[in-house]
Formats: structure tokens, sequence, C-alpha cells
């Protein structure tokens, strides 16, 4: 009875956070002119003007083009520091692994206000390279405990094995340690991309004006009214934000199966 | 292949001394293992010829060159370690070929001298396979064929049997040193199991607390310890106290209640420099434990009381009560063995011990 009770509530536990969820995807597919029940018919026609509306594309591009970037930064600067914190031992590891994981712990507001007041302190605009600068910060603390999390578990031997059979450690980062962290690399890359594109918090503060990323834009469409556009860009967001990281999931298990 | 030579090594973690100022020379074509306990220095000694560590002090020559700045991927070594170390991304065959790709080998001939690695480490089928495909011992082998297929001028191996169980291991042992003599190569092997030393090396050096106790041949150091820790850890040994009234040319005479007059033959009586307090030193397998009244041809003997008998099948192991002293022996067993507390006849032959000085009291 008991566990029948525990079983029930947490069923209601999850309609009650996937319904909305659901309903944003149903409805996106609904042939209404107005995003709400009922529906009157299948269609795909708020994704057809999804893709003719060149404020939502221009958003579109803006994300991609800064989750990307960032991710390709997080990672380059996530490898490196998890190879220092890690293999090298540089004096005050703690601490500095510590501050690096930090941004995960304050509030992203509070986050977000910081680096605007330091860099106005510092006399610096608004540009699109401090919104990537913030996301940079923003995911790093993922990739880092991703790579490194990885790295502790690559036997220090393996790599001592390759120098003593004649690669620099510059080869055996190369042919050994890079090809052994990689599925952590491109899970890091992935969740950096993720919380990238889906982050609105920090890009609100940091976003120079006129620029919008999916998520402000829809923020700003929101304002105004409720348009059946907006379910379908959920849609498409839902789409990108489950299915990378899965994808990417997919991808490591695969490159660990091979290599054990 | 080239010899390898410690000059007055020491190397400093901090403040603790792993190892003490140790010189030693390794030569050319020598099978030679570190034998010590745990924490002795072993795999220190071994990681700084490897370039693996910095000594703090003194110089390392590999092949007459000292090689202190040179780093470890320009030494052309050979290192099995403990748990094989193989790439587990890369195939067997790759693994293998990983140190031929830095030494120019041609395209061509790498395929060929890769199987023939394998061949050596009678593993010819298992190119293709990724290493964890592979048992233990293969894993164990394969990284062997990825040390030797390099032909490097010194292989150095860090208890590299140690993660086999215990027959897989004895199997592993002869191979090894099948190998090691095949191709000639100076060799470095670090072990704390006695039998293993015992078994394979040309020279066995004996380490304690980051020291050389004693660097000789498997006999050497086993019939004539240099110090009582070696031979306490080759073996049990009875350790006794004795008192030496005569140190000429051709040996020394021990005096050694209540067994008597003992003389120690010259050559294990060396440490012994002049008469005084001494030690003697007497293998458990060496003292006889006869029945009352019995005393061969050559054999000093007392009586003394079996204290407690430790059945092992071919050998038993007595504990013996001497006066105040307790004494160890091995014996094989004929017919069968003594009980416990029976009185019996306990000697040894003269030749079979060796001397060490003692302290003065
Ligand atoms: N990096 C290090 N920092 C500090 N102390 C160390 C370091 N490496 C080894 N030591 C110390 O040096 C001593 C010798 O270590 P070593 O690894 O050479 O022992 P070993 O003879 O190989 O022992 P084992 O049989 O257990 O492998 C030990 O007391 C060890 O604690
Ligand atoms: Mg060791």
């Amino acid at each position: 009875m008991g566990w029948f009770l525990i079983r029930g509530y947490a069923i209601l536990v999850y309609i009650f956070m996937f319904l909305p969820v659901a309903v944003v995807v149903l409805l996106s597919f609904n042939a209404s002119q107005f995003g709400a029940f009922p529906m009157t018919g299948f269609s795909f026609r708020w994704f057809v003007e999804l893709a003719q509306n060149e404020a939502i594309l221009r958003a579109f591009r803006t994300s991609v083009i800064l989750g990307l970037l960032t991710a390709l930064i997080s990672t380059t600067l996530g490898v490196l520091a998890s190879l220092a914190l890690v293999r090298y031992r540089v004096p005050g590891a703690n601490l500095v692994s510590t501050l690096l994981i930090a941004p995960i712990l304050v509030p992203e507001v509070v986050l977000a206000v910081a680096l605007l007041l330091f860099l106005n302190v510092l006399g610096v605009n608004k540009s699109f390279a401090l919104l990537l600068f913030g996301h940079v910060i923003f995911t790093l603390p993922f990739v880092i405990l991703v790579v490194q999390a990885r790295l502790v578990a690559i036997r220090r031997d393996v790599e001592e094995a390759a120098m003593s059979l004649g690669a620099s450690p510059m080869q055996t980062f190369f042919q050994i340690t890079l090809p052994l962290m990689l599925p952590a690399v491109l899970a890091g890359g992935l969740f950096a991309f993720t919380i990238s594109f889906d982050d609105i918090t920090g890009t609100l503060f940091w976003k120079p004006g006129g620029v919008e990323t999916v998520p402000t834009q829809i923020f700003a469409m929101l304002r105004n009214s409720i348009s059946p556009e907006i379910n379908a860009l959920g849609t498409v967001m839902i789409v990108m934000t489950v299915g990378l990281p899965l994808l990417g999931a997919a991808i490591a298990r695969q490159l660990s199966k091979k290599s054990g | 292949m080239s010899s390898v030579i410690l000059r007055n090594v020491v190397k400093r973690f901090h403040k603790f001394t792993a190892v003490h100022k140790t010189s030693l020379e390794i030569p050319d074509g020598a099978f030679v293992t570190l034998l010590g306990p745990s924490g002795c220095g072993k795999t220190t000694n071994l990681r700084m010829i490897a370039g693996l560590l910095d000594p703090s002090e003194g110089e390392i020559l590999i092949g007459g060159k000292a090689v202190n700045n040179v780093p470890i991927h320009k030494r052309n070594l050979g290192i099995v370690f403990q748990n094989y170390a193989l790439f587990p991304h890369k195939t067997v065959a790759e693994n293998v070929a990983f140190g031929l790709k830095y030494r120019n080998v041609p395209k061509a001939e790498i395929a060929g001298r890769v199987q023939k690695a394998l061949d050596l480490v009678q593993l010819p089928h298992v190119g293709a396979r990724y290493p964890k495909a592979l048992s233990g011992g293969q894993q164990q082998r394969i990284a062997l064929a990825r040390a030797i297929v390099i032909e490097p001028d010194v292989l150095l191996l860090d208890e590299p049997l140690s993660a086999l169980d215990a027959n897989l291991r004895e199997d592993m042992r002869v191979e090894l040193k099948r190998i090691q003599d095949q191709i000639g190569v100076t060799t470095v092997f670090v072990t704390h199991d006695q039998s293993e030393a015992l078994a394979m090396s040309d020279s066995i050096v004996v380490m304690s607390a980051g020291r050389v106790e004693q660097m000789g041949s498997p006999d050497e150091v086993y019939n004539n310890p240099a110090s009582e820790f070696v031979a306490n850890f080759l073996g049990a040994s009875n350790i006794l106290p004795a008192q030496c009234s005569t140190r000429g040319a051709d040996g020394a005479v021990l005096e050694l209640a209540p067994f008597g007059k003992v003389p120690i033959p010259a050559e294990k009586a060396q440490r012994l420099s002049d008469a005084g307090p001494a030690k003697l030193v007497l293998r458990a397998e060496k003292l006889q434990v006869l029945p009352q009244g019995a005393a061969p041809e050559g054999v000093i003997t007392t009586p003394a009381t079996v204290e407690t008998v430790d059945y092992q099948g071919q050998t038993v192991r007595y504990f013996l009560r001497l006066g105040d002293r307790q004494l160890q022996a091995i014996n094989m067993i004929d017919d069968k063995p003594f009980e416990e507390g029976a009185a019996v006849q306990i000697g040894f032959r003269p030749k079979d011990c060796s001397a060490l000085p003692g302290e003065a009291e």
C-alpha cells in the first residue's frame, strides 16, 4: 500500500514536470491560429513560419555560433586546466581547482552582474566577445569536471610506457592521453554547447544591444504575444538540447567500447 | 646492449631519503635483480635508471655514457610495468609497433618485426586483438614483446610477475629467463620475491631501507650472506652469538655454546676481521634434527627439545628449544617427523655455516 502511494506520487511529479513540455510539443503541430487548445488539426505550418522569420533565424545563427565557439574555447581550456591540475601537480592545485569550479556554485545572476560590473570598472563595453567570455566562464567548470574525472582514471604508467618507447611528451599526449580522454572531451564540449545554447540569465546581462540568442528571442517574443511559433521554436530547442547530449553519450559509449 | 652504472646515487623526496648513497655496476648482458622488502627503494632505483626520476645526487651511466640529462624517450630502454601498461585503444600489433615508429624503421619492416616479437613471446596470433581481450599473463607477454622489439640497450622490469597468479608466475619466470638468454639484453629486474630472484638472476642486489646490503650471485647471497638482514631475508636463518678464538688464513674457529668449537672455512669467514665477538649464521635447512644419541660423521651435535612442528608436506619446519634460545630447522621428511615435546639431537656441519662480526658486549 505504502509503495503504491509512493509510486503514484512519483508519477504525479513526473507528470507535473513533463506535461508542460509535452503540451508545447503537441501545440507546435496545432493548425489553429492560437497557441492553445483545442487542437484543430495537425500541421507543420508553424515550423514553416519559423523558418521564414528573419529575427528567429538570426537568433538561431547567433546561438549556434556562440555555442560552437564556447564549446571550442571551454574544451581547450578545460583540457589544459585538467592536465595541469591532475598531471603536473601545480602548487595550490586545490585552490585553483575550487576557483575554476566556483562558477557552478555561485548563482548565475550574481556571476552575471559581477562580470558586468567588473568590465564596467575596466571601461569595457558590452560586445559579442564579452558574451562569449561569460559563456566560457560559465561552462568551463562542467568541462573540467568531466575531463578531470577521466584523466584521473588514465594510468600514468601508460604514458610512461609510451615515453620509454621513444615518444616525446608531446607525442605521448597526442598518441595516448588525448585519444584515451576523447570521450570525456567530446562530452565536455557537448555540455558546453548545450549549456551555452539554452542559457538566458547571463545572456540577458551580457549581450550587446541588437544581438539576440534563441532564448532571449523567445523571451522578447513572449512579451508581445504568445504566438504558436514559439511552441514550434520550443520544440526545436527541446530536440537540440535533449538530442545532442544523447547523441554525444552514444558516440562516447561507442568510442570507449573499442578501447575499454 | 650496455652496462648500467650507478655512482654515488642518492634520491631524496623532500626530507625523506629513499635511496642512500648507492653505487652499483651492472655488467653488459647480465640479469640483475633488485631484491628487498616493500619500501626499500627498488622502484626508485629503477625509475632513476629509466629517467622517470632525477637522482638528487650522483651519476647514472648507461653504456659508459652519463645519462642524467638524457630524457627517458631518448634513452632507448625497454620497460615492463607491473600492471602491463598496454595502450588500451590500440591493437596488440599497434602496441608492439609503437616504439618502432619513433626509430625510423621502414614501414615494410615493421610488420615483420612485430610478428617476430609476438612469436618470441609465443603469442603469434593475437595481433589484431585489443589488450582487454587478453588474459593477464598474455597481456604481460605483449608488454614484454613491446619492450624488446625496439632492441633496447637495457630492459627494466618492475615486479612484472606480481599481478599474475602463482602457477602462471612460475611459467612466466621460465619464459622471461629464456627470452632474456635468447636476446642477451642487460636486464634489471625488481622483485620482493626471493625465490624469483634466486631462480632467475646472474646477480642479486639485496636492498634494505634505501641501502644495498649485498650484491652477489644467488649462491653467494644465499650461502654467504653479508649481513643478518640478508641471512633472514633469503629464507630463515639462525643467528647465534659466538666468540671467535682463532682467525687465520685458512678460516676462523668460533666457540659456540653448547656445541663447542666450530671451524669456519676461509671464504665464509671473510667478513670476520679479527678474533673476538662474532655471529654464526646457520640456515634453517642446514640444521639437522636427529634421533637422540645420533652423532653422524662430521656433524657437531647437542641435545634439544622439539617445541613446535609445522608440517609442510615434503618438508617439516621445527622450532627447537635449546636452553634459553629458540632455533629453527627445516628438514626433508624421511619416514615421519618428530613429535612436539620429543627430546632430539640437533646438529650441523661447520662448512654449512658462515660467520659475521658480532657486537662487542
Ligand atoms: N614520489 C614520492 N614521494 C615521496 N616518497 C616517495 C615517493 N616515491 C617513493 N617514496 C618513498 O620512497 C621509499 C622507497 O619507495 P620505492 O617505491 O622505491 O619502494 P619499493 O622498494 O619499490 O617498494 P615496493 O616493493 O613496495 O614496490 C618508500 O618509503 C616510499 O614511501
Ligand atoms: Mg616498487
